[in-house]
C-alpha cells in the first residue's frame, strides 16, 4: 500500500528538531529508522501532516562511555548497538536482546531510540529497558528530562513524552562484575516478534543468586517487571531446579497477556513461567533446564 | 545444503548441473517484471475493495473521488455491468456443478471481504490511492458464511440463490461395502487441510494498453495462452486483437493459473480510456484477493486386516470453493481424488467430494493442487493405523505397496502407473536417516522422561503430474487439453532458437531446453535460446502448471528436435549424393557411413538458408514444429523422513533432521531439480508449520500482513539432506516425470507425523495444522482454546 501525502523535513540540531515538531503541532512525527512508522504510514493507519527525520541530527548519535552508565544515542542504529564494544563489554543484555530483532536489512534501520519510543509491549527492547532500569532523556521545547524506565512506558505505544518532545538519548547502568545475562525469546520464525520474551540478569556470589532483574516482553500492554520472581529468586542456589522453578511460577503475577493469532493469554503466561526459568538459569550460566 | 553424489557424471548435456542461463540477469536486476513497464501516458488503477464478507451494496457514490487532483476516472461495478462478463471457470466438474456468475467488479452485492466495487484511474499510484478514500459505498451486511459444514444445513443464510452447495463428485472402485464389512481394524480420522495463502515473490501486476484497434495485455502470469482465449471470451475483444505477454514472473505456485478481475478490468478501462493503465498490488491486497489454497475438510477410514494388509478406503470431502469457482477451483479436490490410495493396494476405495460455497477468497490452485491434501491425509493414517496395529510405520507400507515387479500397475482409482521402485527410494532414505539409530534415540528419551522428545515422520509419496493427456482431461470435464507445442529453428548461423509452449516463472526452462536441444542437435548449450510467455511470438501452447512443463513441453521440445534432424539428414544425404539411410549423426556432424564425408550441422541450417541446392520439395531453412499430448500422466515418487524434536514444555518443534530420496525418472539437470525439491519442502513444511489464512468469525481475513501469515525463512529450516533413485517413466522419450510439486506434497505429512509420533506416549493421535507450538502444547496437556 501507499501512504497518504505528508510534508517532510531534516532538521540538522536538536534545537531545530524540537522547534520544528512544536511548530508542526499534533500531526508531525518524528522519523527515525521508519520501521515502525513507515509501515503504519503504508497501511494508512496513522496520516502524519508532517514527518521530520532525525537522521541528520548530531546530538542523538553515538554510543559513549559515560562513567557508571553508557550512553546509547537514540539514532544508533540497532545494527550499531549489536557492533558496539562498549554495549557488549557494559550491558551485554541490551546487544543480546537487540540481536534477536527482525532481520539485517531492519536492524540496519531501525534504532533504539526509535524501538523505545515507539513502546511496542512485544518490541524485545522496552523489556530490557525495564529491567535494566534504563534512564531515558528527552528534550522539547522548553525543558530536557530524565524519565527513569520504570515510568516511560506508560500503556500501548504510549510513554511518558510528550508530543513535543523528542527523545536524546539513554543511559544504561553499568550493573558491573559478577554479573550475568540472558535474553530468552520465543517466536515462531526466526525474524518474528516474540510470542513471549524474558530479559533476566543475575548476580551470583557464594553459590547463590544475591540479586536479579527481570522483565517481561508482550505480556501486557507495556513490558511488565517480574517483581514477584525477582523477590522469590534473591538468596536462591540456582542449582536447586525445585525452588527456582517454584519461584519462577510467580512470573505472570501482575500481567495481563494479549491474545492474538500467536499465542492466548492462558499460554502466554504458561510461556511466562517456562521461559523465566530458563532465562534466569541461562543467566546464572546453567543450561536452561 | 548437502546432496549426497552417488551418481557418475553426465557426460552429455542432460544430467549436466548446468547453471541456469537465466540467473545472471535476475541476480544483478536487469529484469523486466510487469512492474517494470512504463507506458507512455501510463495511468494507474487503485480498486476499492470491500470491508465485508458479504452485504449488498447500496449505493457507489464516486462524485468527490473524480474531483480529485490527478484523477482520470472512477468506476463502480454499475459501470462496467454491461460488457464486464463473468470471470470463467473451464472445469465443471460434474453435471450438477453450479457456477455462479462472477463479475469482476461486484455490482449489487459483496461475496468475499476484498471483492473489488470500484476503482480510480489517476495519472499516479499515490492519486489513486487518495482518491479511493473519497468513495462512498452503502453496504446492507449479510450474514458470513465460515464454516463449510454449517453452510451445507438448510438454515445456514445462502452465499448465492442456488444454495451452498457447489458439486459433488464421487468415485468408486471396488466393493467398499464388502471392505469395509467384518473388517478386524478400522481407522477413521477428519483432517483440516488449513486455507493457504500463495506467496509469489512478486505480486501480481498487469499492464494492460491499446492502439485503438488491438491489445495487449502485459500480465504475472502462468498462463499466457490460456488468459489470451479466456479474456477474449470474456470482454469481447476479438482474440486475433489481443497480445498477452508474460514478462518476468517472479514465482507462481498456481495463484498466476488464473484469470483474474483485474486482468479483465484492466483491459477495458484501456478500451474505455484509449490509454495505457497499470494495477500492481500491494502485499495485503494479495493476501486478500489472490486466490487461496486448500481449505478442505477430510474424513478418511481405512479397513484393514490385522497384518496390515489394507482392504478398503473410504474418503468424504468437503471442499471450500470460496464465493465463486475460479479457472479450476472444482477441479483441484477432484485431482486429489486419483491420490488418496497413494501407493498402496486395496480391495476398494469409495470418495465423495461436495464443493461448498463461503463468503470467503475463492481457492484454487496451489502447489500440489489436490495431491497435497489426498497424500495428507493417507500418509497420516498410515501412521494411525500403524499404531493401531502396533506396526512400525515403514512396516505397514511395504506390507501394502505395489512391488517393483509389479509396474506397470493399475490402481483402486483407475490410474496406470508406469514405473516405481518405492523398495528402493526407501532403503536409500533409511539409510541416510539414520533410521534404526533414531528410532533408538527416541525409544530412550521416552524411557528417560526427556523434556524434549523426539519424533520420527515417514511419507512415502506419490503423485500425478505431467498434466496432461488431453483425453483424460476431457473425460474430467475439463475444458481444454493438456498438449504442449515446441518450435526449434536453426539460424543461418547455426545458432538455434527455440520457442516454447510452456512459460517458465522460476523453473528454469531457458537452461533445461538448452541442455535437451544441445544433445538432440549436437549443439553448443551456449547456441541455444528458448523464447517464450509472448502469444505473439509463441503461437501454441498451454503454459506452465502441474509439474508439465519438461514431462510434456520438454518432450515437444525434443521432438521438434528430431524433425529439424531428420530434416538436416535429408538435405546431408542430398548434398553428399548418398542415401539418408545411408547418413549417420553424431555429436552435430552428418556423416556417409564408413567414410569421411561429412556436414556439420551448422554448415546445413546455412545451405538450408540459402536454399541454392536444395532436394525436391524441401522447405528452406532448418525448422519444425511439434506438438506433444502425452499418453499418461507421470508418477513421481519417493521416500521423506522426518525427525523433529518437540519441546513438550513449550510445545515448540524442531525439525532436526529430514531427508528426501525422490524419484523423479530421469534428470535433465539436477541443480534445478534439487532448486525444486528444497523449495517444495519449504512449502510443504510450511504448511506443517507455519502458514494459515484466518477468517474472524465476522468473516474478516486476518491474516494480512506477514507478521500475522507465518512464512519461514533460511533460518528455519534444517539443512535438507535430498538424494534420488531414477526409475524412467516409460511413458515419454526423455524419461522424466516433473518435480515441481513432488517437495511439497511429500513432506507436509513427514512433519505432523513427526510431531505425532512424539507425542504418542502423551496419547496425542493428531495435531490440527499448522502444529503451532500453542496448538502442539494443548494437545500434550489435553485442552482446547
Ligand atoms: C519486519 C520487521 C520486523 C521487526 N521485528 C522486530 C522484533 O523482532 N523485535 C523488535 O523489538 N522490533 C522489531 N521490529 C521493529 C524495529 O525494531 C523498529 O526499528 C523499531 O520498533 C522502531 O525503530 P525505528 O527507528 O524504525 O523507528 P520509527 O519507525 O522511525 O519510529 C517509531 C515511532 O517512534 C517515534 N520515534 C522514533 N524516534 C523517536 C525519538 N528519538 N523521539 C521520539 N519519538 C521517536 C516515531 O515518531 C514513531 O512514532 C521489526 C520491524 C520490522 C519492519
Amino acid at each position: 500500500m501507499i501512504p497518504a501525502a505528508f510534508d517532510y523535513a531534516r532538521p540538522s540540531s536538536l534545537g531545530d528538531a524540537v522547534e520544528a515538531l512544536t511548530d508542526a503541532g499534533e500531526d508531525a512525527k518524528v522519523l527515525a529508522g521508519g520501521q515502525s512508522l513507515l509501515p503504519l504510514l503504508r497501511l494508512r493507519l496513522a496520516y502524519p501532516t508532517v514527518l521530520i527525520d532525525l537522521g541528520r541530527v548530531p546530538e542523538l548519535q553515538g554510543i559513549a562511555d559515560e562513567g557508571d552508565h553508557i550512553r546509547i544515542g537514540a539514532m544508533a542504529t540497532h545494527d550499531d548497538v549489536v557492533r558496539s564494544p562498549l554495549v557488549n563489554a557494559a550491558c551485554p543484555l541490551i546487544a543480546l536482546a537487540t540481536a534477536t530483532v527482525a532481520d539485517p536489512a531492519v536492524r540496519h534501520r531501525g534504532t533504539f531510540g526509535g524501538a523505545l519510543a515507539h513502546a511496542d509491549p512485544a518490541g524485545d527492547l522496552p523489556a530490557v529497558a525495564l529491567a535494566l532500569d534504563c534512564v531515558f532523556l528527552t528534550r522539547s521545547a522548553s525543558e530536557g528530562r530524565e524519565i527513569p524506565a520504570a515510568e516511560f512506558f506508560v500503556d500501548y505505544l504510549e510513554t511518558a513524552m510528550d508530543p513535543g518532545e523528542i527523545l536524546v538519548a539513554v543511559k544504561v547502568p553499568k550493573l558491573g562484575a559478577g554479573w550475568g545475562y540472558h535474553y530468552e525469546k520465543f517466536h515462531r520464525t526466526a525474524q518474528s516478534w516474540a510470542t513471549v520474551g524474558v530479559a533476566a540478569a543475575v548476580h551470583r556470589d557464594d553459590g547463590t543468586i544475591q540479586d536479579v532483574k527481570v522483565a517481561l516482553t508482550n505480556m501486557g500492554s507495556t513490558p511488565v517487571r517480574a517483581g514477584a520472581v525477582e523477590t522469590a529468586v534473591r538468596g536462591l542456589d540456582p542449582h536447586d531446579a525445585t525452588s527456582l522453578a517454584a519461584a519462577c511460577d510467580q512470573a505472570d503475577q501482575g500481567t495481563s497477556p494479549p491474545a492474538d493469532l500467536h499465542a492466548q493469554p492462558d499460554y502466554r503466561r504458561h510461556l511466562a513461567r517456562v521461559l523465566t526459568r530458563r532465562a534466569i538459569r541461562r543467566a546464572a550460566d546453567l543450561e536452561p533446564g | 545444503m548437502t546432496e549426497q553424489l552417488t551418481r557418475e557424471p553426465a557426460t552429455g548435456e542432460v544430467g549436466r548441473a548446468r547453471r541456469r542461463k537465466e540467473d545472471a540477469r535476475l541476480i544483478t536486476g536487469r529484469t523486466q517484471w510487469t512492474d517494470n513497464i512504463h507506458l507512455p501516458g501510463m495511468l494507474h488503477v487503485a480498486f476499492l475493495r470491500s470491508p465485508m464478507a458479504h452485504a449488498k451494496i447500496l449505493r457507489v457514490d464516486t462524485s468527490a473521488a473524480r474531483g480529485l487532483p490527478g484523477v482520470v476516472a472512477v468506476y463502480s461495478g454499475e459501470d462496467f455491468a454491461a460488457e464486464q462478463g463473468s470471470l470463467p471457470c473451464a472445469w465443471p466438474v460434474s453435471d450438477d456443478c453450479v457456477i455462479p456468475e462472477h463479475p469482476p467488479m461486484a455490482v449489487s452485492r459483496v461475496r468475499y471481504p476484498g471483492e473489488a466495487v470500484a476503482c480510480v484511474v489517476a495519472t499516479d499510484r499515490y492519486r489513486a490511492a487518495d482518491a479511493l478514500e473519497a468513495i462512498e459505498v452503502d453496504y446492507e451486511p449479510l450474514p458470513a458464511v465460515l464454516d463449510m459444514t454449517g453452510a451445507l444445513t438448510d438454515a445456514a443464510p445462502k452465499v448465492h440463490e442456488s444454495g451452498n452447495k457447489a458439486f459433488t463428485w464421487k468415485f468408486a472402485g471396488g466393493d467398499i461395502d464388502a471392505a469395509l464389512q467384518d473388517a478386524p481394524v478400522v481407522v477413521e480420522r477428519t483432517y483440516v487441510q488449513q486455507r493457504l495463502i500463495p506467496s509469489a515473490m512478486e505480486p501480481r501486476a498487469v499492464v494492460a494498453t491499446t492502439d485503438g484497434d488491438s491489445f495487449t495485455l502485459y500480465s504475472a502470469t502462468q498462463i499466457p495462452h490460456i488468459l489470451r482465449v479466456m479474456a477474449a471470451l470474456t470482454t469481447g475483444i476479438p482474440e486475433h486483437k489481443l497480445r498477452v505477454i508474460a514478462p518476468d514472473v517472479g514465482g507462481g505456485f498456481g495463484s498466476k493459473l488464473q484469470v483474474t478481475a483485474e486482468e479483465i478490468l484492466a483491459l477495458l478501462i484501456t478500451r474505455r480510456l484509449g490509454r495505457p493503465v497499470k494495477w500492481t498490488e500491494s502485499r495485503s491486497e494479495g493476501n486478500l484477493t489472490v486466490h487461496h489454497g486448500r481449505d478442505q475438510l477430510q474424513r478418511i477410514t481405512v479397513a484393514a486386516d490385522r497384518d496390515g494388509r489394507l482392504r478398503g478406503l473410504k474418503v468424504d470431502l468437503l471442499a471450500d470453493m470460496g464465493a465463486y469457482l475460479m479457472l479450476v477451483t472444482p477441479g483441484v479436490p477432484v485431482l486429489g481424488a486419483f491420490m488418496y490410495n497413494a501407493i498402496y493396494k486395496m480391495d476398494a476405495y469409495d470418495f465423495t467430494c461436495t464443493g461448498v460455497f463461503t463468503t470467503k477468497m475463492p481457492t484454487d490452485a496451489y502447489r500440489g493442487a489436490g495431491r497435497p491434501e489426498a497424500t495428507f491425509a493417507i500418509e497420516r493414517i498410515m501412521d494411525e493405523l500403524a499404531a493401531e496395529l502396533g506396526l512400525d510405520p515403514l512396516d505397514l507400507r511395504r506390507r501394502n505397496w505395489i512391488a517393483h515387479e509389479e509396474f506397470p500397475y493399475t490402481t483402486i482409482a483407475g490410474l496406470t502407473y508406469d514405473s516405481g521402485n518405492y523398495e528402493a527410494a526407501t532403503a536409500k532414505a533409511m539409510e541416510l536417516f539414520g533410521y534404526e539409530e533414531l528410532r533408538a534415540e527416541q525409544a530412550a528419551r521416552r524411557e528417560a522422561g526427556d523434556p524434549v522428545q523426539l519424533g520420527i515422520g515417514v511419507s512415502t509419496y506419490t503423485e500425478m503430474c505431467g498434466l496432461a493427456p488431453s483425453r483424460v482431461l476431457g473425460a474430467l470435464a475439463y475444458s481444454a487439453g493438456g498438449w504442449e507445442h515446441a518450435s526449434v529453428r536453426m539460424l543461418p548461423t547455426g545458432a538455434v532458437e527455440v520457442v516454447t509452449g510452456t512459460s517458465p516463472h522460476g523453473q528454469g526452462h531457458v537452461t533445461s531446453w538448452s541442455q535437451i536441444v544441445a544433445d538432440a542437435l549436437g549443439v553448443p548449450f551456449e547456441a541455444v535460446t528458448v523464447l517464450h510467455g509472448d502469444t505473439a511470438v509463441s503461437h501454441k501452447g498451454m503454459d506452465t502448471y502441474g509439474s508439465r512443463s519438461l514431462v510434456v513441453g520438454g518432450v515437444a521440445v525434443l521432438r521438434a528436435c528430431e524433425k529439424v534432424k531428420e530434416k538436416a539428414r535429408r538435405l546431408a544425404a542430398h548434398m553428399l549424393e548418398a542415401a539418408a539411410e545411408d547418413i549417420e549423426f553424431d555429436a552435430g556432424s552428418f556423416r556417409v557411413k564408413g567414410t569421411s564425408a561429412a556436414k556439420s550441422i551448422q554448415e546445413l541450417a546455412f545451405a538450408a538458408f540459402a536454399a541454392h541446392n536444395l532436394p525436391d520439395g524441401f522447405e528452406p531453412r532448418l525448422d519444425a514444429d511439434a506438438t506433444f499430448d502425452p499418453e499418461n500422466f507421470s508418477y513421481p515418487h519417493g521416500t521423506h523422513l522426518c525427525a523433529v524434536e518437540v519441546d513438550t514444555e513449550t510445545g515448540m518443534s524442531k525439525i532436526r533432521s529430514y531427508v528426501a530420496v525422490d524419484d523423479v525418472g530421469n534428470v535433465v539437470n539436477p541443480l534445478i531439480v534439487e532448486g525444486q525439491v528444497h523449495g517444495g519442502l519449504a512449502q510443504g513444511i510450511a504448511q506443517a508449520l507455519y502458514e494459515e489464512a484466518v477468517y474472524d468469525g465476522e468473516g474478516n481475513l486476518l491474516t494480512t500482513t506477514m507478521a500475522d501469515y507465518l512464512l519461514p525463512t533460511a533460518l528455519d529450516l534444517p539443512d535438507f539432506i535430498t538424494d534420488r533413485t531414477e526409475t524412467p517413466a516409460t511413458t515419454n522419450p526423455l524419461g522424466v516425470k516433473g518435480v515441481g510439486e513432488a517437495g511439497t506434497i511429500a513432506s507436509t505429512p513427514a512433519v505432523v507425523n513427526a510431531i505425532v509420533d512424539a507425542l504418542r506416549p502423551y496419547g496425542v493421535t493428531d495435531v490440527r495444522m499448522p502444529c503451532t507450538p500453542e496448538r502442539v502444547w494443548r494437545a500434550i496437556h489435553g485442552s482446547s482454546s
